[in-house]
Order: structure tokens, then C-alpha cells, then sequence
């Protein structure tokens, strides 16, 4: 393992280029999408006064908990020990600042007024966890990079080490952070809830290392680079783990809502009577983004082959997304209960089960955020060596029936 | 003679302040700065306020220039009226519902940038020109008491700018306040006989509001969420 080479992205394998086109285009779609929307305000998206935060912010979300998910790969090799992944680890940092980038991009270009970025860099209210996570984010990109810069530079790699437990430290602590943006709404039946912040933890290490899945499996495809059966069983295993405590911490979450009285409405809301949010999350976030998934990887005692790693890692992203939308949707769908116990209606919709369709342009926008996260990962990994040689050996070591 | 503009506001303000004014009323000098001495306060009679009367929310739209596009779901109301309904006894009451000016509000603390603050006499403002348009402050009112404006404005009252992209909500009509007045939903509630609205310095044992408020008993909208509200309810 000592004598890992790396590789860049080369073009010469078809498709490099065209790929990077499309991803172009995508953006270039979201950037169209992003001045559609500023030009003629909001109105013409999904979003109203009632759903303040759209498909975008689940978009948004969804990057910004992977970022930090994607990094469990390096911390897992540097900080735990585990050599089979330490391979892998300049990988996971770039994947990590690419999706945290992307996430970022998508959340700037659905503000109301995207051309004041600088005003929420130059103007920050340390009461609001909103500009905690700006310095958060900010931090992460940093640290990261230096992570990976001593990962990279011979002269740096005694730092490898110390930088590695503070990008890990870190990333916890920006997770804690985004599970909070929901955590710290004391009005809002579905959140005012400090488990947010454990379960967006939980839920970055299922979604972080099901999206380093899917790109390392396509890189793999990709530079011929040979994957260990016994590397594909340990991520396939470590994923079901990590669905595990997602599961986990979705469970205490809904308990409790259910034991306390005054919470038991917004949980009938979610988990019996809310329309699509009942669905997504019973059918999209349990049964295909969660229980699926662990069967097949813990219902068969063979180990888990590549398809059907991928196929897991693809499963979970899915369930991501659907628990993202019951989470961001599905909370301000369920009315602010001004009068506990009373009936009450107005002009302004209280009391009304609010709906949401998404349009098009905001689902473009979120869909960009992929694109830019993988454009940016596609060009670091051109110019720079992030892609191990081979994987053929990983996990093969003494340790390899750990996850 | 030209007057200078330091003399011209001295003179205004030496009128103001030497104002004799019924008892009761705040003494309120036009140009000083505000002060926490002051907490402007809004108590509902919600006895005296009838279910079709929405004469608050018309004095409030006529005021700021708040005329919709017709599109329901995302034109901004800055205050609307609340029919609530007890459904084991069958009491119904209709209230008004604004921005509920809190001492310890919401939207304040989430705030990225500052642009949703507070005066030192109460009112809640946002600045239309730090707002970035993130709707935080939205997610975190537990009163629905902000709008974010979805669409181009046009025709905009001098006294009450807004702008497309960012988020608003009632400013206690904080221009006719200044200039020693009253919020057009309290006028207007008066102008149509209710009565149903006063307004003036809870922190002045004096004032009206202050006096009703020792009398009877009154509530807060969501009281268990500690925020303390400056505009409370009486027959809630």
C-alpha cells in the first residue's frame, strides 16, 4: 500500500469530453433556470409564501450532507486506521469539496436576491445558525484542501495525520450544523427537535459514501482500475451500517414525535395522511432508500458484488432525496399551529395543509448543482493524480472481514 | 431668513416635545432617536372583533401599497384575519394577525445577515437592503407573519419601499409612528366604530394600552414559546 500510484482522469478513454459537455450544458441550463427565476420572481416557481423552501433547497441539502458523507471515506482510512481505504482518500476529499460546492452553488442561485452573496459574507449574525454554516462551509473547503495537500506532497505528509482528524472533527461539526438549520425552528411542528442534527450525521455517512460508490464504480469503469471483491464487500457492508443508524435515528425521531401529544398531529401528517409526503417517506425513504438495501446486502450471507453495490449505493441516494423532501417539504407542508387545539382558517392559508408542485426551472437548478459538483470533480481529477492505479489489493489485508 | 437644517429640526422637535397632549398619551418628540424606554404595543379586543369586518387588513393594504396580482399564494400579507374555533365548545372568535413585534423574536436571531432587526422600541424591521432574499426568517416566524415578494413591484409607496427578492412583513407602520401617529390598522379599526385595536407604549404605566392591560386579563399568541409579543389579545 506503501507504493500507491495515482492517476489522472485521461481523456483517452472515450467519453471524457463528452461528459464534460454535458455536464456544461446542465449548468448552463441551471444558470438559465437560476436567471428565470431572479428575473421574474419567484412566482413562477413551486415555491409560495406558505412553502418557502422548494426542490431546490432539497437539492441544496442533499450535496451539502454527501459532502460531508464523502469525506467519511478518507477519515475512515486516515483517522480509523483502515488501510484498505487510504487508497481512496484523495479521492474522497476532492468528491467532498465538489459536492459541498455544488450544494453551495444551487442554495446562492435560489436566493432572492443571489447578487448580495457578498452582504452574507461581509454582514454576518452570529446568533443565526444560517451564517455559522457560511463559516462552516468555508472552513470545510479549506480544510479539506490542506487535508488533501498533505496527501498529495511528500514534504506535507507528516501534517496528513493532524489534518485529517480536524477535517473529520470538522465535517461533524458542519453536519450538527445543517441538521440544525431545521433543529433550531422552535415553531415548526416537524423540527424544533435536537435529534436533526445526530440524524443528518447519520444520514451524510449513508448518502456520502453511496455517491463515492457511484463515482468511484464509474471511474473504475472508466481507467480500468481494478476493484477488490474484498473492497466491494467491506463498502458494501460499511453502507448497510451507516443505513442502519440513519434508520436508527429516523425512528427515535417519529417515537417521540408520537409520544408527545402536541407532536402526534404532524406525525399523523407524515407517516398516515399527508399525500405524497406519506408515500415518499414509507415507500421511498424506508422501503427503497432503507430496507431494500439492507437486504441485500445483509440477507444473503455471499458478499456483496459490484452491481450490486452499485445498486445498493443507488437505492440510498434515492431514499436521500425522498427523506430530504418529507423532512424540507413535508415540515412547512404541515401548517404553523398558531392556536394549539382550535380550528382556524384565513386569507393566508393557516390551518390549510399547504401543497407544493415544483417546476421545472427549480428542478433544473438543483439538477445543476450535480452537474457543477461533478464538472469541478472531473477537472481537479484531470489535472491533478486522485484516482488510485489499482484497488486490486484493498481490503485484502487482515482486517478485511471489518466493515 | 434661511433657516439651517439643525435649526429647522431643532424648532420641529422643541414643537413636538412642547405638545401638550391629553394624559395618558406618550409625549412622543419627532427626531430623537428611539429608546428602549419606549416598547410600542398593540392589544385586540377580540370581543369588539367581528368575523366580517376587515377593515385592519384594508387600512393596512391601502397604507403600504400592498395591492396583490391576484395570485394568492404568494402575494404578501402583512396582516390578515384569523377565524378561530374551539371545536369542543363551539366559541368562535376573528382576529387580526400580524407581525406580532416580539422582544425576543425569531426571526432576528436566524438571520444571516442582520437584515431582520429590531428597534430599540420594539418594532421589528427588516432592511430591504442586507435582506438576501433566504427566507430563514420565514421558516423560523411561528406567527406567519412574513411575505417574501415573488414578483417586480411597481408604484411603490415612498413611506413603505419593497423589493422583489426579499422578505417583508408588517412595520407597525413605523413612518406614521415616528412622525407621532398610529398604525393604519389601528385608525381604520376606529374609523369603521370597532375600536377593537389600541396602540401605544407598553412600557408607559399611563398609557391607554397599559391601563387596559393591568385591567383585564390578556394573552399572547403561542405565549409557551417565551418570545414575548408586543401585540396581545384580550377575550382570546
Amino acid at each position: 500500500m506503501k507504493n500507491m500510484t495515482y492517476r489522472l482522469l485521461t481523456p483517452q478513454k472515450g467519453g471524457f469530453y463528452l461528459v464534460l459537455f454535458m455536464a456544461t450544458v446542465v449548468i448552463g441550463l441551471a444558470l438559465f433556470s437560476a436567471w428565470y427565476m431572479e428575473h421574474n420572481g419567484h412566482w413562477v416557481t413551486g415555491m409560495n409564501n406558505q412553502i418557502v423552501w422548494g426542490m431546490p433547497h432539497v437539492f441544496a441539502i442533499f450535496l451539502i450532507v454527501a459532502a460531508s458523507g464523502a469525506l467519511n471515506v478518507a477519515s475512515i482510512g486516515t483517522v480509523f486506521g483502515r488501510k484498505a481505504y487510504k487508497p481512496l482518500a484523495r479521492l474522497s476529499g476532492v468528491l467532498a469539496v465538489s459536492l459541498l460546492i455544488g450544494g453551495l452553488a444551487v442554495l446562492v442561485l435560489d436566493l432572492g436576491r443571489p447578487d448580495r452573496l457578498i452582504i452574507a459574507m461581509t454582514h454576518m449574525n452570529y446568533s443565526s445558525i444560517f451564517a455559522w454554516n457560511i463559516l462552516l462551509y468555508s472552513g470545510f473547503v479549506l480544510i479539506v484542501g490542506v487535508y488533501i495537500w498533505t496527501q498529495m506532497d511528500r514534504l506535507m505528509e507528516g501534517w496528513k495525520g493532524v489534518a485529517g482528524i480536524a477535517a473529520f472533527i470538522w465535517r461533524l461539526v458542519l453536519t450538527t450544523g445543517t441538521g440544525l438549520i431545521f433543529g433550531f425552528l422552535v415553531a415548526r411542528e416537524a423540527y424544533d427537535a435536537a435529534v436533526l442534527a445526530p440524524l443528518f450525521i447519520a444520514m451524510s455517512f449513508a448518502l456520502g459514501l453511496a455517491v463515492f460508490v457511484l463515482v468511484l464504480s464509474a471511474l473504475g469503469e472508466w481507467c480500468d482500475v481494478p476493484i477488490s471483491d474484498h473492497l466491494i464487500a467491506r463498502m458494501g457492508r460499511l453502507l448497510g451500517i451507516f443505513v442502519v443508524a440513519s434508520l436508527y435515528f429516523t425512528v427515535v425521531q417519529h417515537l417521540t414525535g408520537l409520544y408527545a401529544a402536541e407532536h402526534t398531529a404532524v406525525e399523523r401528517f407524515v407517516l398516515l395522511d399527508g399525500g405524497v409526503i406519506t408515500i415518499l417517506f414509507w415507500v421511498g425513504q424506508i422501503a427503497i432508500g432503507s430496507l431494500l438495501p439492507l437486504a441485500l446486502i445483509f440477507g444473503s450471507k455471499a458478499d456483496l458484488k459490484r452491481g450490486g453495490l452499485m445498486l445498493c449505493a443507488f437505492l440510498v441516494v434515492i431514499g436521500g432525496f425522498a427523506q430530504l423532501y418529507v423532512i424540507i417539504i413535508g415540515g412547512q407542508a404541515f401548517p404553523l399551529v398558531l392556536f394549539p387545539g382550535m380550528e382556524v382558517s384565513s386569507s393566508f392559508y393557516d390551518g390549510a395543509y399547504n401543497t407544493y408542485s415544483p417546476s421545472l426551472p427549480e428542478v433544473g437548478l438543483g439538477v445543476g448543482g450535480f452537474a457543477i459538483a461533478m464538472g469541478i470533480a472531473m477537472v481537479c481529477m484531470r489535472v491533478l493524480r486522485f484516482i488510485p492505479v489499482t484497488l486490486e489489493n484493498s481490503g485484502a489485508d487482515s482486517e478485511h472481514s471489518k466493515p | 431668513m434661511t433657516t439651517s437644517r439643525r435649526q429647522f429640526l431643532g424648532s420641529v422637535t422643541a414643537l413636538a416635545g412642547g405638545l401638550t397632549v391629553a394624559p395618558g398619551v406618550t409625549l412622543y418628540a419627532v427626531g430623537t432617536p428611539v429608546s428602549s424606554a419606549v416598547r410600542w404595543g398593540m392589544l385586540v379586543d377580540t370581543n369588539k372583533c367581528t368575523a366580517d369586518c376587515t377593515a385592519c387588513v384594508t387600512g393596512c393594504t391601502k397604507e403600504n401599497g400592498l395591492e396583490g396580482t391576484g395570485r394568492k399564494a404568494t402575494d404578501a400579507q402583512w396582516i390578515r384575519k384569523v377565524d378561530v374555533r374551539n371545536p369542543s365548545t363551539k366559541s368562535e372568535r376573528s382576529l387580526p394577525v400580524m407581525c406580532q413585534h416580539c422582544a425576543e423574536p425569531p426571526c432576528v436571531d436566524v438571520c444571516p445577515t442582520g437584515a431582520s432587526f429590531k428597534r430599540a422600541d420594539g418594532i421589528v424591521l427588516v432592511d430591504k437592503h442586507t435582506c438576501i432574499g433566504c427566507r430563514y426568517c420565514m421558516m423560523a416566524c411561528p406567527y406567519k407573519a412574513r411575505s417574501f415578494v415573488h414578483e417586480v413591484l411597481e408604484d411603490q409607496k415612498a413611506h413603505a419601499p419593497r423589493g422583489k427578492g426579499t422578505v417583508e412583513s408588517c412595520t407597525l407602520c413605523v413612518h406614521r409612528v415616528d412622525a407621532g401617529g398610529q398604525p393604519a390598522c389601528v385608525e381604520a379599526c376606529h374609523a369603521d366604530g370597532h375600536g377593537a385595536m389600541t396602540f401605544g407604549n407598553i412600557n408607559d404605566p399611563d398609557s391607554d394600552i397599559s391601563k387596559q392591560l393591568a385591567k383585564y386579563p390578556s394573552s399572547q399568541i403561542r405565549a409557551d414559546l417565551g418570545l414575548d409579543p408586543g401585540v396581545r389579545y384580550n377575550g382570546l
